[in-house]
């Protein structure tokens, strides 16, 4: 009913007023499986991806046509063509084109921002239903020119007559002729995100041994999730891939511990980080289908969970304070604070495996006394987390890390799993998501099961 | 698309060079456009003998109804569309005659694509060896004719049951079946009418309006185009196939507005998901079409158990297990319409598939012995028969077997995706109420076989 839905006039179900917020549920989600760098998508865009993880997820749900609230998503690794890239997205789907669409970047928590942007807005009672996303691809990844050259070009095009063209030009050299590839380099250290991580690791004393066996857990969760069917409804097949083509489900810990370590070899201590205990460059998209309960129950579409609520954090790297990836040590805890909360209160915890050496760290943090005391501003540790909780059907490390895509990935999933379980000591399941970026940040989330509202 | 060769023969050059040759010339087939005529030309409406000519007279003004230029004579060298046959007063065989050799000279008569329906009773409801031999002498003057018409025109009976007349709602649905393109690829071919239940619909290019269908295997071939038709014909729509075909899955799914289900129907609790999905997305279940099927071919000296079993197993054994919940479950909503998609290799057999035909004539099975079981709600449930089938499945026959394959039956060519599933839609459809327990060659009326 596009041109219905299209006036202006036409009121929501139930507008936010004053003091009173809606809830936002997660309908549900899609992904396309995520593929190695230079794999099986290697000739796909952003663009193509993104798009082909809308329309699974308008398959499941029958969105053909439907005017979406809003459309948010975002690419880390972005050409500059690309400006309007999820609007563009909408529009090669089959949603309806009067879909509204904007793009959003906080690096890798860009996927799980989206989320947490849009169901906002739905809570507010400003939009009814929404689509959160995420894509990247480091197969086709945007090359520059560089500075050199491309100031030239600019003053180029401003020149008016010949010999200033040619004067122009005449400040060309050979240097500048060479491409500026993308690296994952920070911009303010000149260290990559691994080497960074590596003083992380190295810090808080994490074994090669203990981040091998997050690896194991990784492919063996996830290959056993995709054996019972648990992604039949969360990914659709894209370019003959069905299954993520990183998940090694028969990897062992032997396997693991032949690897050999590929940061933190200029540290001194031993370097433990190897290509199986942090995750590989990968292409995918994701996408996660929010709504009002109302708008759900109009469709009769699912409600799988509730987004509780969220927290970005982020800290000083640049000066050596904390960790590059450790935002989400000191996001946490705010975000259980503020919801009343501890650990004991969350039944499965999502902890982005950037690196395996990343989720340790975070833990070893929450679980040290003085961390507690001196950063967190506690009496004692955060706590400890009961591992058998932590990533129960896989992460990163297995199902790969195209970096947008992730946060879709984990909202999805975890949405499913909560529903799956059913209450807990009657309350409903509660799922923590943890994600770190790039530039010292991160972002944390809580999402519950859904469960009716009394009375209803 | 019709094949390359069928093109060629057409016009120009290839016409001239085929009828020089003596080489097959198939027609284009008249294939069913939504608000185009029902047939090519006036319909000429031959009755019964001995003066019995009420079942006719029914019939044709129910004809005039619809909006046709109906005949009850020919007209000297006036194109037809189609030829009526009103044979359901036969008591003995003396009683073709009159009405068969009244329309002998008008064959020569029958536009392209034209239509000759005959209607008449089944023989095993005769009372006496002169009715059985009357009635049953129906079958083989209709399947012999449809071996002489040319020019893609068709001959199909429709056989009426002890609770069914010449104007029961389900012998004018089949009739208005088989006069349609929709029965395009349909030849020398019987369907019996056996009650007097069903109902036309409102709108005869919307046949399945408010209706909501699943079809499994639904990612590509035979299955989307049984997607698409059920579509057009104003169904909503499931669409069901393996986790692994998601990809042509979602793009069926957006095509027709429908919700895409990645499911393997092997599944313990396929039946189960089937319904939850249709009922809580979409209100309830209407129609299933199970069309989901494998090959595996090897002669059976070289066939080994994961071969047999897997052909089984998806091709009908979730069919049973399937229909099991289906029949089970009190959310279905009234008159459940099953119809699976079963193959002449099932009726004919074939070399390399005794496991895939031991399924499809399992399919044969399943269905009549299911009809039975779903009088009571109203319900039916019926088989489709594709003889040779342009699909991905076929093109990978090699050239000259494939080439042989689709010139073996009276229209000299393989059929389309889509005329298998005219003829599911139409079998799934209200005015086939009266339809149940039937298998329906959709092959060309293929050499090979019955």
């Amino acid at each position: 009913m596009p041109a219905a839905a299209h006036s202006a006039s036409a009121p929501h179900e139930s507008p936010a007023t004053q003091g009173t917020l809606r809830r936002a549920v997660v309908v549900g989600g899609n992904r396309i499986p995520f593929a190695r760098t230079g794999g099986a998508y290697t000739k796909s865009s952003n663009q193509d991806m993104l798009t082909a993880a809308l329309d699974g997820l308008i398959a499941r749900f029958g969105l053909q046509e439907e005017r979406i609230g809003e459309v948010a998503a975002g690419a880390v690794l972005k050409h500059s063509r690309d400006f309007n890239l999820t609007r563009e997205a909408v529009l090669g789907s089959a949603l309806s084109p009067e879909t509204p669409a904007y793009d959003l970047q906080q690096a890798c928590a860009t996927g799980l921002e989206t989320v947490l942007g849009l169901a906002n807005k739905i809570k507010l009672g400003q939009i009814d239903s929404a689509i959160a996303g995420g894509v990247d691809s480091a197969s086709d990844a945007p090359i520059a020119v560089s500075e050199g050259l491309r100031e030239v070009l600019l003053d180029l095009h401003r020149a008016k007559s010949l010999p200033d063209r040619l004067k122009v030009l005449s400040r060309l050299r050979p240097k500048d002729l060479a491409p500026d590839a993308p690296n994952t380099g920070e911009p303010r250290t000149g260290l990559s995100m691994g080497e960074h991580q590596a003083l992380t690791t190295a810090q808080w004393k994490i074994s090669r041994e203990a981040q091998d066996e997050i690896a194991f857990n990784s492919h063996h969760n996830l290959a056993a999730a995709y054996e019972r069917g648990f992604f039949d409804d969360l990914v659709t097949p894209y370019r003959g891939l069905s299954r993520d083509s990183n998940l090694r489900p028969d990897t062992s810990m032997e396997k693991l511990a032949t690897l050999k370590p590929v940061f933190g070899k200029g540290l001194g201590a031993e370097a433990t980080m190897t290509a199986g205990n942090s995750t590989p460059l990968t292409d995918g998209a994701s996408t996660v289908l929010l709504g009002s309960e109302e708008w759900a129950d109009a469709r009769g579409l699912p409600k799988l969970a509730v987004v509780v609520d969220g927290e970005a954090a982020a800290v000083d790297f640049v000066h050596g304070k904390d960790g590059l990836l450790m935002a989400p040590a000191f996001a946490v805890p705010r975000l259980l604070a503020r919801n009343g909360l501890s650990f004991e209160d969350i039944d499965f915890f999502e902890i982005h495996e950037a690196f395996a050496g990343t989720v340790l760290s975070t833990l070893a943090a929450w679980e040290d006394e003085e961390f507690g005391r001196t950063r967190l501003g506690l009496d004692g540790s955060l706590g400890k987390i009961d591992r058998a909780k932590l990533n129960v059907n896989g992460s990163s490390l297995a199902a790969g890390h195209p970096f947008a895509a992730t946060g879709g990935r984990i909202v999805a999933s975890l949405a499913k799993m909560l529903h799956e379980n059913g209450p807990v000591n009657g309350r409903p399941a509660r799922g923590l998501i943890s994600i770190c970026a790039a530039g010292g940040q991160g972002v944390v989330a809580i999402l519950e099961a859904y469960s009716a509202p009394e009375g209803r | 698309m019709t094949d390359k060769y069928t093109q060629f023969v057409s016009h120009g050059i290839g016409k001239d060079l085929a009828k020089k040759l003596g080489l097959p010339q198939p027609a284009v087939l008249r294939r069913y456009q939504p608000g185009e005529p029902l047939v090519p030309g006036p319909v000429l409406v031959l009755g019964s003998s001995n003066g019995k000519t009420a079942g006719s007279d029914e019939l044709a003004a129910a004809l005039v109804g619809w909006g046709l230029d109906v005949r009850r004579s020919a007209l000297p060298k006036e194109r037809l569309g189609a030829i009526i046959l009103v044979l359901d007063g036969v008591e003995h065989p003396d009683e073709l005659a009159g009405p068969v050799l009244t329309a002998a000279p008008s064959i020569r008569d029958l536009a392209r694509s034209a239509r000759v329906v005959t209607i008449s009773r089944t023989s095993a409801s005769a009372a006496n060896p002169a009715v059985a031999a009357g009635r049953q002498g129906v079958d083989g003057l209709l399947r012999s004719l449809a071996k002489e018409l040319r020019a893609g025109a068709t001959a199909n009976g429709i056989l009426l049951g002890d609770g069914a007349g010449t104007t029961s709602p389900s012998t004018l649905g089949a009739l208005r079946f088989f006069l349609s393109g929709r029965s395009a690829f349909v030849d020398g071919q019987f369907l019996t009418v056996t009650s007097g239940t069903g109902r036309l619909p409102a709108d005869a290019d919307k046949p399945l309006a408010g209706k909501i269908a699943v079809v499994t295997g639904a990612a590509r071939g035979i299955g989307a185009a049984i997607a698409r038709t059920l579509h057009r014909d104003g169904a909503r729509l499931v669409v069901v196939d393996i986790p692994a075909a998601g990809e042509h899955l979602a793009e069926v799914a957006n095509e027709v507005h429908g919700t895409a289900l990645q499911l393997d129907i092997t599944a313990e609790d396929a039946g189960k998901r089937i319904i939850d999905h249709a009922v809580e997305r979409h209100g309830g279940l209407d129609i299933v079409i199970h069309n989901a099927g494998i090959t595996r071919d090897k002669l059976l000296a070289n066939m080994d158990e994961g071969r047999w079993n897997s052909v089984i197993g998806v091709n009908i054994a979730s069919q049973l297990r399937i229909n099991e919940a289906l029949l089970g479950s009190d959310l279905l909503h009234k008159t459940p319409r099953i119809v699976s998609v079963a193959s002449t290799s099932g009726i004919a057999g074939n070399r390399g598939q005794t496991n895939y035909a031991a399924s499809k004539g399992g399919a044969i099975g399943m269905v009549r012995a299911t009809a039975p079981l779903l009088v009571e709600r109203g319900g039916s449930i019926n088989a489709v028969a594709p003889g040779f089938i342009e699909t991905d499945m076929t093109a990978r026959i090699p050239f000259a077997t494939r080439e042989v394959a689709r010139r073996l039956n009276s229209l000299q060519q393989g059929g389309l995706p889509g005329d298998v599933a005219e003829a599911i839609a139409f079998l799934a459809s209200d005015a086939a109420a009266g339809i149940t327990g039937e298998v329906l060659r959709v092959c060309g009326q293929n050499l090979v076989g019955a």
